[in-house]
Protein backbone atom coordinates (compact mmCIF):
# COMPACT_ATOMS: atom_id res chain seq x y z
CA UNK A 1 0.00 0.00 0.00
CA UNK A 2 1.38 3.48 -0.84
CA UNK A 3 -0.21 6.34 0.75
CA UNK A 4 0.84 9.83 -0.15
CA UNK A 5 -0.40 13.53 1.41
CA UNK A 6 0.02 16.83 -0.40
CA UNK A 7 3.34 16.07 -1.49
CA UNK A 8 5.22 19.10 -3.18
CA UNK A 9 8.19 19.00 -4.58
CA UNK A 10 10.41 22.19 -6.47
CA UNK A 11 13.47 22.33 -8.14
CA UNK A 12 14.95 26.02 -7.73
CA UNK A 13 11.99 27.97 -9.64
CA UNK A 14 10.19 24.70 -11.04
CA UNK A 15 7.35 23.47 -9.19
CA UNK A 16 7.75 20.00 -10.24
CA UNK A 17 5.04 18.45 -7.93
CA UNK A 18 1.97 20.32 -5.84
CA UNK A 19 0.13 18.85 -3.23
CA UNK A 20 -0.61 15.67 -4.53
CA UNK A 21 -2.30 12.84 -2.59
CA UNK A 22 -2.61 9.79 -4.14
CA UNK A 23 -3.52 6.25 -2.10
CA UNK A 24 -2.45 2.99 -4.25
CA UNK A 25 -4.02 -0.36 -2.94
CA UNK A 26 -2.66 -4.54 -3.06
CA UNK A 27 -3.90 -5.86 -6.44
CA UNK A 28 -4.55 -2.04 -8.72
CA UNK A 29 -2.42 -1.20 -11.58
CA UNK A 30 -1.93 2.01 -11.38
CA UNK A 31 -1.30 3.79 -14.46
CA UNK A 32 0.76 6.82 -14.14
CA UNK A 33 0.21 9.56 -17.09
CA UNK A 34 1.41 12.66 -17.89
CA UNK A 35 3.00 14.90 -20.74
CA UNK A 36 6.90 14.83 -20.45
CA UNK A 37 7.85 17.18 -17.46
CA UNK A 38 4.65 16.87 -15.81
CA UNK A 39 6.35 15.67 -12.68
CA UNK A 40 6.00 11.43 -12.94
CA UNK A 41 9.89 10.63 -12.64
CA UNK A 42 9.76 13.55 -9.76
CA UNK A 43 6.82 11.63 -7.60
CA UNK A 44 7.93 8.06 -8.25
CA UNK A 45 11.51 9.10 -7.00
CA UNK A 46 9.92 10.73 -4.43
CA UNK A 47 8.16 7.50 -3.49
CA UNK A 48 11.05 5.25 -3.86
CA UNK A 49 12.66 7.41 -1.70
CA UNK A 50 15.99 8.86 -3.60
CA UNK A 51 13.93 12.10 -3.63
CA UNK A 52 12.93 13.95 -0.18
CA UNK A 53 9.52 15.91 -0.81
CA UNK A 54 9.66 19.78 0.43
CA UNK A 55 6.89 18.80 2.55
CA UNK A 56 4.15 16.21 2.77
CA UNK A 57 4.28 12.69 3.43
CA UNK A 58 5.13 9.49 1.85
CA UNK A 59 3.89 6.14 3.48
CA UNK A 60 5.09 2.64 2.15
CA UNK A 61 3.06 -0.53 3.65
CA UNK A 62 3.00 1.23 6.90
CA UNK A 63 6.79 2.86 7.07
CA UNK A 64 7.13 6.76 6.59
CA UNK A 65 9.67 6.98 3.72
CA UNK A 66 11.43 9.79 6.04
CA UNK A 67 11.32 8.31 9.12
CA UNK A 68 12.15 4.73 8.47
CA UNK A 69 13.39 4.70 4.74
CA UNK A 70 15.56 1.34 4.81
CA UNK A 71 12.39 -0.20 6.34
CA UNK A 72 10.38 1.47 3.67
CA UNK A 73 12.78 0.61 0.82
CA UNK A 74 12.63 -2.93 1.97
CA UNK A 75 9.15 -3.02 0.63
CA UNK A 76 9.73 -1.38 -2.71
CA UNK A 77 11.21 -2.74 -5.69
CA UNK A 78 12.06 0.04 -8.20
CA UNK A 79 13.16 0.53 -12.06
CA UNK A 80 14.28 3.78 -12.21
CA UNK A 81 13.92 5.72 -15.52
CA UNK A 82 15.99 4.76 -18.41
CA UNK A 83 16.75 1.50 -15.88
CA UNK A 84 20.66 2.41 -14.99
CA UNK A 85 22.40 -0.34 -13.98
CA UNK A 86 26.06 -0.77 -13.67
CA UNK A 87 27.45 -1.26 -17.13
CA UNK A 88 30.38 -3.04 -16.57
CA UNK A 89 29.29 -5.78 -14.33
CA UNK A 90 27.61 -9.19 -15.74
CA UNK A 91 23.66 -9.38 -15.42
CA UNK A 92 24.17 -12.38 -12.69
CA UNK A 93 26.45 -11.09 -10.41
CA UNK A 94 24.84 -6.94 -10.70
CA UNK A 95 21.52 -9.13 -10.22
CA UNK A 96 23.81 -11.14 -7.48
CA UNK A 97 24.57 -7.54 -5.97
CA UNK A 98 20.89 -6.00 -5.83
CA UNK A 99 19.96 -9.21 -3.82
CA UNK A 100 22.80 -9.16 -0.96
CA UNK A 101 21.57 -5.44 -0.42
CA UNK A 102 17.88 -6.22 -0.67
CA UNK A 103 19.43 -9.00 2.12
CA UNK A 104 17.52 -11.84 0.01
CA UNK A 105 18.71 -15.35 1.84
CA UNK A 106 18.63 -17.74 -1.54
CA UNK A 107 20.37 -15.53 -3.54
CA UNK A 108 21.54 -18.05 -6.21
CA UNK A 109 18.02 -19.37 -6.33
CA UNK A 110 16.37 -16.17 -6.48
CA UNK A 111 18.39 -14.69 -9.25
CA UNK A 112 17.82 -17.37 -11.15
CA UNK A 113 14.52 -17.55 -11.01
CA UNK A 114 14.84 -13.90 -11.56
CA UNK A 115 16.69 -15.19 -14.88
CA UNK A 116 14.12 -17.48 -16.26
CA UNK A 117 11.62 -15.31 -15.53
CA UNK A 118 12.63 -12.24 -17.61
CA UNK A 119 14.42 -14.77 -20.22
CA UNK A 120 17.69 -13.30 -19.18
CA UNK A 121 19.55 -16.65 -18.88
CA UNK A 122 21.49 -16.56 -23.02
CA UNK A 123 22.73 -13.24 -21.37
CA UNK A 124 23.60 -14.19 -17.66
CA UNK A 125 27.26 -14.06 -18.56
CA UNK A 126 27.59 -11.24 -20.39
CA UNK A 127 28.69 -7.52 -18.95
CA UNK A 128 25.43 -5.36 -19.23
CA UNK A 129 27.10 -2.65 -21.56
CA UNK A 130 26.98 -5.42 -24.26
CA UNK A 131 23.35 -5.86 -24.01
CA UNK A 132 20.88 -4.61 -26.44
CA UNK A 133 18.11 -1.87 -25.06
CA UNK A 134 15.64 -4.23 -24.62
CA UNK A 135 17.58 -7.12 -22.89
CA UNK A 136 18.94 -3.81 -20.31
CA UNK A 137 15.03 -3.14 -19.92
CA UNK A 138 14.76 -6.16 -18.37
CA UNK A 139 17.63 -6.61 -16.54
CA UNK A 140 16.19 -3.25 -14.49
CA UNK A 141 12.65 -5.53 -14.23
CA UNK A 142 14.74 -8.56 -12.83
CA UNK A 143 16.29 -6.38 -10.29
CA UNK A 144 13.05 -5.08 -8.74
CA UNK A 145 11.45 -8.45 -8.74
CA UNK A 146 14.17 -9.84 -6.77
CA UNK A 147 13.72 -9.66 -3.22
CA UNK A 148 9.36 -10.40 -4.17
CA UNK A 149 8.29 -6.85 -3.08
CA UNK A 150 5.24 -5.57 -2.06
CA UNK A 151 5.36 -2.22 -4.08
CA UNK A 152 6.44 -2.26 -7.55
CA UNK A 153 7.61 1.17 -9.05
CA UNK A 154 8.08 0.87 -12.83
CA UNK A 155 9.27 4.07 -14.70
CA UNK A 156 8.35 3.54 -18.06
CA UNK A 157 9.06 -0.30 -18.29
CA UNK A 158 8.40 -1.26 -21.93
CA UNK A 159 10.47 1.59 -23.28
CA UNK A 160 13.09 0.27 -25.90
CA UNK A 161 11.16 -2.80 -25.90
CA UNK A 162 9.82 -4.76 -29.42
CA UNK A 163 5.98 -5.79 -29.30
CA UNK A 164 6.55 -9.59 -28.94
CA UNK A 165 8.93 -8.15 -25.71
CA UNK A 166 6.08 -5.59 -24.64
CA UNK A 167 3.36 -8.37 -25.08
CA UNK A 168 5.33 -10.20 -22.67
CA UNK A 169 5.71 -7.35 -19.63
CA UNK A 170 2.50 -6.80 -19.90
CA UNK A 171 1.44 -10.26 -19.16
CA UNK A 172 4.29 -10.39 -16.54
CA UNK A 173 2.98 -7.26 -14.63
CA UNK A 174 -0.52 -8.72 -14.63
CA UNK A 175 0.56 -12.12 -13.29
CA UNK A 176 2.65 -10.13 -10.48
CA UNK A 177 -0.19 -7.63 -9.92
CA UNK A 178 -2.52 -10.19 -8.14
CA UNK A 179 -1.49 -9.34 -4.47
CA UNK A 180 0.98 -6.23 -5.17
CA UNK A 181 0.92 -2.56 -5.77
CA UNK A 182 2.00 -2.01 -8.73
CA UNK A 183 2.46 1.76 -10.11
CA UNK A 184 3.55 2.15 -13.72
CA UNK A 185 4.28 5.35 -15.28
CA UNK A 186 4.49 5.78 -19.18
CA UNK A 187 3.08 7.85 -22.11
CA UNK A 188 1.98 4.99 -24.01
CA UNK A 189 -1.74 4.89 -23.75
CA UNK A 190 -2.64 1.63 -24.84
CA UNK A 191 -0.67 -0.22 -22.30
CA UNK A 192 -2.90 1.73 -19.67
CA UNK A 193 -5.76 0.22 -21.66
CA UNK A 194 -4.42 -2.89 -21.39
CA UNK A 195 -2.71 -3.31 -17.88
CA UNK A 196 -4.48 -0.26 -15.40
CA UNK A 197 -7.29 -0.70 -13.21
CA UNK A 198 -6.97 2.88 -12.24
CA UNK A 199 -5.05 5.56 -14.23
CA UNK A 200 -4.08 9.26 -12.66
CA UNK A 201 -3.14 11.83 -14.97
CA UNK A 202 -0.94 14.92 -13.94
CA UNK A 203 0.08 18.09 -15.30
CA UNK A 204 2.25 20.79 -14.34
CA UNK A 205 2.69 18.42 -10.82
CA UNK A 206 -0.70 18.54 -10.25
CA UNK A 207 -2.99 15.76 -10.21
CA UNK A 208 -6.23 16.29 -12.87
CA UNK A 209 -7.62 13.00 -13.24
CA UNK A 210 -7.99 9.69 -11.17
CA UNK A 211 -9.96 7.46 -12.80
CA UNK A 212 -10.52 3.81 -14.30
CA UNK A 213 -9.75 4.02 -18.23
CA UNK A 214 -13.13 3.09 -19.01
CA UNK A 215 -14.77 6.18 -16.75
CA UNK A 216 -12.09 8.53 -18.69
CA UNK A 217 -13.20 7.08 -22.19
CA UNK A 218 -16.49 8.23 -21.39
CA UNK A 219 -15.45 11.94 -20.66
CA UNK A 220 -14.09 11.68 -24.38
CA UNK A 221 -15.63 13.38 -27.09
CA UNK A 222 -15.76 10.27 -29.37
CA UNK A 223 -17.67 8.60 -26.45
CA UNK A 224 -20.66 6.86 -28.34
CA UNK A 225 -19.31 8.08 -31.43
CA UNK A 226 -20.23 5.90 -34.23
CA UNK A 227 -17.63 4.08 -36.37
CA UNK A 228 -19.14 3.42 -39.64
CA UNK A 229 -17.61 1.32 -42.71
CA UNK A 230 -19.23 2.33 -45.81
CA UNK A 231 -17.98 1.53 -49.77
CA UNK A 232 -17.64 5.33 -51.08
CA UNK A 233 -19.24 7.06 -47.82
CA UNK A 234 -17.55 9.75 -48.19
CA UNK A 235 -20.29 11.19 -50.52
CA UNK A 236 -22.87 10.58 -47.93
CA UNK A 237 -20.96 12.77 -45.48
CA UNK A 238 -23.55 15.53 -45.76
CA UNK A 239 -26.29 13.76 -45.52
CA UNK A 240 -25.03 12.20 -42.09
CA UNK A 241 -23.70 15.46 -40.59
CA UNK A 242 -27.43 16.07 -41.01
CA UNK A 243 -29.20 13.68 -38.89
CA UNK A 244 -30.10 14.36 -35.79
CA UNK A 245 -27.84 14.57 -32.98
CA UNK A 246 -24.80 14.20 -34.89
CA UNK A 247 -22.08 16.75 -34.04
CA UNK A 248 -19.40 15.89 -37.06
CA UNK A 249 -18.47 13.25 -39.24
CA UNK A 250 -14.66 12.82 -39.75
CA UNK A 251 -13.14 11.17 -42.40
CA UNK A 252 -10.13 8.61 -42.28
CA UNK A 253 -7.88 9.96 -44.59
CA UNK A 254 -6.66 6.96 -46.19
CA UNK A 255 -9.87 5.30 -47.24
CA UNK A 256 -12.54 7.54 -47.47
CA UNK A 257 -14.63 4.43 -46.45
CA UNK A 258 -14.48 4.93 -43.23
CA UNK A 259 -16.06 7.13 -41.10
CA UNK A 260 -16.42 8.73 -37.61
CA UNK A 261 -19.96 10.40 -36.84
CA UNK A 262 -18.98 12.51 -33.71
CA UNK A 263 -22.39 12.94 -31.46
CA UNK A 264 -23.42 16.18 -29.66
CA UNK A 265 -23.07 15.87 -26.24
CA UNK A 266 -25.34 13.73 -24.76
CA UNK A 267 -27.01 12.02 -27.51
CA UNK A 268 -27.35 8.43 -28.68
CA UNK A 269 -26.76 8.65 -31.96
CA UNK A 270 -26.58 4.71 -32.98
CA UNK A 271 -30.05 4.05 -33.25
CA UNK A 272 -30.65 7.40 -35.71
CA UNK A 273 -27.70 5.99 -37.86
CA UNK A 274 -29.34 2.27 -38.39
CA UNK A 275 -32.48 3.53 -39.35
CA UNK A 276 -30.79 5.90 -41.97
CA UNK A 277 -28.94 2.95 -43.26
CA UNK A 278 -31.81 1.06 -43.69
CA UNK A 279 -33.93 3.98 -45.10
CA UNK A 280 -31.71 4.43 -47.87
CA UNK A 281 -31.09 0.61 -48.13
CA UNK A 282 -26.72 0.79 -47.64
CA UNK A 283 -25.09 -1.78 -46.58
CA UNK A 284 -22.52 -0.61 -44.13
CA UNK A 285 -19.77 -3.60 -43.29
CA UNK A 286 -19.30 -2.29 -40.42
CA UNK A 287 -21.06 -0.50 -37.79
CA UNK A 288 -19.69 0.52 -33.86
CA UNK A 289 -19.84 2.06 -30.99
CA UNK A 290 -16.97 3.86 -30.03
CA UNK A 291 -16.20 3.83 -25.96
CA UNK A 292 -14.04 7.16 -26.47
CA UNK A 293 -10.22 7.71 -26.99
CA UNK A 294 -8.31 8.09 -24.26
CA UNK A 295 -5.44 10.33 -26.21
CA UNK A 296 -8.34 12.50 -27.01
CA UNK A 297 -9.09 12.91 -22.86
CA UNK A 298 -5.47 13.08 -22.17
CA UNK A 299 -5.08 16.43 -24.54
CA UNK A 300 -7.81 17.31 -22.81
CA UNK A 301 -6.71 17.45 -19.45
CA UNK A 302 -3.12 18.15 -20.53
CA UNK A 303 -3.08 21.45 -22.93
CA UNK A 304 -6.26 22.86 -22.07
CA UNK A 305 -5.94 23.80 -18.23
CA UNK A 306 -2.64 24.20 -17.25
CA UNK A 307 -1.95 28.30 -18.67
CA UNK A 308 -2.45 29.30 -15.03
CA UNK A 309 -0.36 26.91 -13.01
CA UNK A 310 2.47 27.41 -15.37
CA UNK A 311 2.04 31.41 -14.51
CA UNK A 312 2.73 30.73 -11.20
CA UNK A 313 5.80 28.21 -11.67
CA UNK A 314 7.46 31.12 -13.14
CA UNK A 315 6.62 33.53 -10.74
CA UNK B 1 28.07 -5.91 18.91
CA UNK B 2 24.55 -5.33 18.77
CA UNK B 3 22.04 -6.61 16.26
CA UNK B 4 21.76 -3.56 14.53
CA UNK B 5 25.43 -2.36 14.01
CA UNK B 6 26.27 -5.86 12.57
CA UNK B 7 23.64 -5.35 10.04
CA UNK B 8 25.42 -2.14 9.21
CA UNK B 9 28.53 -3.87 8.78
CA UNK B 10 27.14 -6.45 6.51
CA UNK B 11 25.59 -3.68 4.64
CA UNK B 12 28.87 -1.76 4.23
CA UNK B 13 30.59 -5.20 3.21
CA UNK B 14 28.28 -5.54 0.58
CA UNK B 15 28.94 -2.01 -1.21
CA UNK B 16 32.45 -2.49 -0.28
CA UNK B 17 32.65 -5.73 -2.38
CA UNK B 18 30.75 -4.90 -5.18
CA UNK B 19 33.26 -1.64 -5.39
CA UNK B 20 36.15 -3.66 -5.41
CA UNK B 21 35.12 -6.03 -7.94
CA UNK B 22 34.72 -2.70 -9.86
CA UNK B 23 38.29 -1.94 -9.60
CA UNK B 24 39.34 -5.58 -11.29
CA UNK B 25 36.85 -6.09 -13.43
CA UNK B 26 39.21 -3.84 -16.13
CA UNK B 27 42.70 -4.24 -16.49
CA UNK B 28 43.57 -1.28 -15.41
CA UNK B 29 43.45 -1.97 -11.52
CA UNK B 30 46.79 -4.39 -12.52
CA UNK B 31 47.98 -1.28 -14.41
CA UNK B 32 47.69 1.09 -11.84
CA UNK B 33 49.43 -1.48 -9.32
CA UNK B 34 51.91 -1.78 -11.38
CA UNK B 35 52.19 2.12 -11.96
CA UNK B 36 52.48 2.26 -8.05
CA UNK B 37 55.22 -0.28 -7.48
CA UNK B 38 57.20 1.12 -10.49
CA UNK B 39 57.20 4.66 -9.35
CA UNK B 40 57.79 3.73 -5.69
CA UNK B 41 60.94 1.84 -6.71
CA UNK B 42 62.09 4.40 -8.79
CA UNK B 43 61.77 7.17 -6.28
CA UNK B 44 62.85 5.39 -3.58
CA UNK B 45 65.86 4.03 -5.47
CA UNK B 46 66.83 6.51 -7.23
CA UNK B 47 66.19 9.96 -6.21
CA UNK B 48 65.70 8.65 -2.43
CA UNK B 49 69.99 7.48 -3.05
CA UNK B 50 68.41 4.69 -1.13
CA UNK B 51 72.16 2.69 -1.82
CA UNK B 52 74.40 5.68 -1.18
CA UNK B 53 72.94 6.12 2.26
CA UNK B 54 74.05 2.92 3.26
CA UNK B 55 71.38 2.57 6.08
CA UNK B 56 69.14 0.00 6.21
CA UNK B 57 66.02 2.00 6.83
CA UNK B 58 63.43 2.61 4.55
CA UNK B 59 63.36 6.01 5.03
CA UNK B 60 63.45 7.42 1.38
CA UNK B 61 60.89 4.78 0.30
CA UNK B 62 58.03 6.33 3.12
CA UNK B 63 59.14 9.73 2.30
CA UNK B 64 58.07 10.56 -1.06
CA UNK B 65 54.88 8.94 -0.45
CA UNK B 66 52.82 11.88 0.11
CA UNK B 67 54.31 12.88 -3.16
CA UNK B 68 53.22 9.50 -4.87
CA UNK B 69 49.59 9.29 -3.20
CA UNK B 70 49.42 13.07 -4.90
CA UNK B 71 48.96 11.49 -7.65
CA UNK B 72 47.80 8.00 -7.04
CA UNK B 73 45.09 8.47 -5.32
CA UNK B 74 42.86 10.75 -6.87
CA UNK B 75 42.38 8.58 -10.36
CA UNK B 76 41.45 5.72 -7.16
CA UNK B 77 38.71 8.01 -5.50
CA UNK B 78 37.48 10.20 -8.73
CA UNK B 79 34.86 7.72 -9.72
CA UNK B 80 33.58 6.60 -6.83
CA UNK B 81 30.46 8.84 -7.46
CA UNK B 82 30.84 10.69 -9.96
CA UNK B 83 30.43 7.77 -12.21
CA UNK B 84 27.52 7.58 -10.49
CA UNK B 85 25.51 10.36 -10.73
CA UNK B 86 26.77 10.00 -14.53
CA UNK B 87 25.62 6.93 -15.24
CA UNK B 88 22.43 7.32 -13.29
CA UNK B 89 23.40 4.19 -10.97
CA UNK B 90 22.99 6.44 -8.31
CA UNK B 91 19.54 6.70 -7.72
CA UNK B 92 19.48 2.46 -8.09
CA UNK B 93 21.67 2.83 -5.42
CA UNK B 94 20.10 4.98 -3.22
CA UNK B 95 16.79 3.51 -3.59
CA UNK B 96 18.10 -0.01 -2.05
CA UNK B 97 17.90 -0.54 1.57
CA UNK B 98 21.20 0.69 2.10
CA UNK B 99 21.78 4.51 4.32
CA UNK B 100 23.77 7.24 2.48
CA UNK B 101 26.70 6.31 5.10
CA UNK B 102 26.58 2.58 4.07
CA UNK B 103 27.21 3.65 0.88
CA UNK B 104 29.94 6.18 1.20
CA UNK B 105 31.67 4.33 4.13
CA UNK B 106 31.42 1.42 1.50
CA UNK B 107 33.00 2.64 -1.25
CA UNK B 108 35.53 4.38 0.67
CA UNK B 109 36.83 0.97 2.52
CA UNK B 110 36.73 0.04 -1.36
CA UNK B 111 39.18 2.41 -2.36
CA UNK B 112 41.52 1.82 0.65
CA UNK B 113 41.93 -1.58 0.22
CA UNK B 114 42.93 -1.27 -3.08
CA UNK B 115 45.36 1.57 -1.83
CA UNK B 116 46.61 -1.30 1.03
CA UNK B 117 46.83 -3.96 -1.62
CA UNK B 118 49.08 -1.53 -3.30
CA UNK B 119 51.69 -1.32 -0.56
CA UNK B 120 51.26 -4.72 0.28
CA UNK B 121 52.92 -4.93 -3.24
CA UNK B 122 55.75 -3.02 -2.76
CA UNK B 123 56.43 -5.50 -0.25
CA UNK B 124 59.44 -6.86 -2.47
CA UNK B 125 61.58 -3.73 -1.18
CA UNK B 126 61.36 -4.20 2.07
CA UNK B 127 62.85 -7.27 1.44
CA UNK B 128 65.78 -5.53 -0.49
CA UNK B 129 66.85 -3.76 2.36
CA UNK B 130 66.40 -7.20 4.73
CA UNK B 131 68.73 -8.58 2.18
CA UNK B 132 71.37 -5.86 2.32
CA UNK B 133 71.28 -5.02 5.97
CA UNK B 134 69.46 -5.50 9.17
CA UNK B 135 66.65 -3.04 9.56
CA UNK B 136 64.45 -2.40 12.33
CA UNK B 137 61.30 -4.52 10.92
CA UNK B 138 58.90 -3.34 13.64
CA UNK B 139 59.58 0.49 12.64
CA UNK B 140 59.44 -0.49 8.68
CA UNK B 141 55.58 -1.88 9.79
CA UNK B 142 54.34 1.38 11.65
CA UNK B 143 55.76 3.89 8.97
CA UNK B 144 53.75 1.08 6.42
CA UNK B 145 50.53 1.59 8.59
CA UNK B 146 50.93 5.23 9.25
CA UNK B 147 51.49 5.61 5.38
CA UNK B 148 48.61 4.08 4.78
CA UNK B 149 46.43 6.21 6.90
CA UNK B 150 47.61 8.78 5.32
CA UNK B 151 46.89 7.31 1.94
CA UNK B 152 43.04 7.11 3.32
CA UNK B 153 42.96 10.76 4.20
CA UNK B 154 43.72 11.58 0.42
CA UNK B 155 41.27 8.77 -0.40
CA UNK B 156 38.22 10.70 1.97
CA UNK B 157 39.13 13.78 0.21
CA UNK B 158 38.95 12.22 -3.28
CA UNK B 159 35.71 11.06 -2.21
CA UNK B 160 34.56 14.26 -1.28
CA UNK B 161 35.52 15.85 -4.57
CA UNK B 162 33.90 13.13 -6.67
CA UNK B 163 30.30 13.45 -4.77
CA UNK B 164 30.33 17.59 -5.93
CA UNK B 165 30.95 16.73 -9.27
CA UNK B 166 29.70 13.92 -12.29
CA UNK B 167 32.64 14.62 -14.15
CA UNK B 168 35.40 11.99 -13.50
CA UNK B 169 38.10 14.27 -15.00
CA UNK B 170 36.84 17.46 -12.92
CA UNK B 171 37.21 15.32 -9.92
CA UNK B 172 40.99 14.28 -10.63
CA UNK B 173 41.51 17.51 -11.21
CA UNK B 174 40.33 18.95 -8.11
CA UNK B 175 41.45 16.35 -5.94
CA UNK B 176 44.74 16.86 -7.17
CA UNK B 177 44.61 20.45 -6.67
CA UNK B 178 43.06 20.43 -2.96
CA UNK B 179 45.42 17.53 -1.89
CA UNK B 180 48.59 19.58 -3.08
CA UNK B 181 47.24 22.38 -0.63
CA UNK B 182 47.51 20.27 1.69
CA UNK B 183 51.03 19.14 1.58
CA UNK B 184 52.42 22.23 0.87
CA UNK B 185 50.51 24.32 3.77
CA UNK B 186 53.29 22.02 5.78
CA UNK B 187 56.23 23.40 2.88
CA UNK B 188 58.40 26.01 4.64
CA UNK B 189 58.04 29.18 2.73
CA UNK B 190 53.74 28.81 2.33
CA UNK B 191 54.19 28.64 5.81
CA UNK B 192 56.18 31.34 5.71
CA UNK B 193 53.51 33.14 4.07
CA UNK B 194 50.19 32.14 5.67
CA UNK B 195 52.03 32.83 9.54
CA UNK B 196 53.04 36.59 7.53
CA UNK B 197 49.65 37.17 6.25
CA UNK B 198 47.09 35.16 8.46
CA UNK B 199 46.27 35.72 12.62
CA UNK B 200 48.99 33.38 14.30
CA UNK B 201 45.89 30.74 15.33
CA UNK B 202 44.64 30.95 11.94
CA UNK B 203 47.88 30.11 10.29
CA UNK B 204 48.53 27.94 12.90
CA UNK B 205 46.10 25.51 12.31
CA UNK B 206 46.38 25.48 8.70
CA UNK B 207 49.90 24.34 9.22
CA UNK B 208 49.04 21.83 11.38
CA UNK B 209 46.57 20.89 9.17
CA UNK B 210 49.73 19.66 6.81
CA UNK B 211 49.71 16.03 5.72
CA UNK B 212 53.92 16.78 4.99
CA UNK B 213 54.56 17.56 8.71
CA UNK B 214 52.64 14.69 10.45
CA UNK B 215 53.65 12.27 7.93
CA UNK B 216 57.67 13.72 8.66
CA UNK B 217 57.34 11.40 12.16
CA UNK B 218 55.59 8.85 10.89
CA UNK B 219 58.13 8.19 7.59
CA UNK B 220 60.91 7.48 10.61
CA UNK B 221 58.83 4.49 11.78
CA UNK B 222 57.49 6.66 14.90
CA UNK B 223 53.85 6.61 15.19
CA UNK B 224 52.63 9.66 17.39
CA UNK B 225 48.87 9.09 18.29
CA UNK B 226 48.68 12.79 17.65
CA UNK B 227 50.01 12.30 13.51
CA UNK B 228 47.98 9.04 12.97
CA UNK B 229 44.93 10.57 15.37
CA UNK B 230 45.11 13.56 12.85
CA UNK B 231 44.72 11.34 9.67
CA UNK B 232 41.81 9.17 11.40
CA UNK B 233 39.79 12.68 12.54
CA UNK B 234 40.43 13.69 8.66
CA UNK B 235 39.22 10.24 6.67
CA UNK B 236 36.06 10.27 9.31
CA UNK B 237 35.52 14.09 8.33
CA UNK B 238 36.28 13.45 4.82
CA UNK B 239 33.37 10.34 4.83
CA UNK B 240 31.11 12.46 7.07
CA UNK B 241 31.31 15.95 4.31
CA UNK B 242 30.99 13.32 1.70
CA UNK B 243 27.99 12.15 3.14
CA UNK B 244 26.41 15.71 3.15
CA UNK B 245 27.72 16.23 -0.71
CA UNK B 246 25.73 12.97 -1.60
CA UNK B 247 22.85 14.07 0.12
CA UNK B 248 22.64 17.79 -1.10
CA UNK B 249 23.75 16.85 -4.76
CA UNK B 250 21.57 13.82 -5.11
CA UNK B 251 18.97 15.62 -7.44
CA UNK B 252 21.05 16.83 -9.84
Amino acid sequence: MIEIHNLHKRFGRLQAVRDLSLTVRPGEVLGFLGPNGAGKSTTMRMIAGFLAPDSGTIEVCGHDMLRQPLAAKRHIGYLPEGAPAYSDMRVRSFLQFVARARGVVRINGVVDHALQRLQLEPVANRPIETLSKGFQRRVGIAQALLHDPQVLLLDEPTDGLDPNQKHHMRQLIRELSDDKVVMISTHILEEVEALCQRVVIINAGRLVADATPAALKSTSVYNRAVELELPEGGRYRSELEALPGVARVLLSEEQCHELLLVPEHGCHILPVVESWLAERQLQAQAVALSAGRLDDVFRRLTIEEPVAPQQEGVA
Amino acid sequence: MSVRKLAAVSRIVIVTRRELRSYFTTPLAYLFLAVFVMLSSFLCFQLGDFFRREQADLLPFFSFHPWLYLVLMPPLAMRLWAEERRSGTIELLMTLPLSTLDLVVGKFLAAWLFSGVALLATAPIWQTVNYLGDPDNGIILAAYLGSWCMGGAFLALGSLLSALTKNQVIAFVMALFVSLLFLLLGFGPLSAVLSRLLPEWLAGLLISMSFLTHFQDIARGVLDVRDVGFFLVFIVTGLLATVAAVEWKRAE
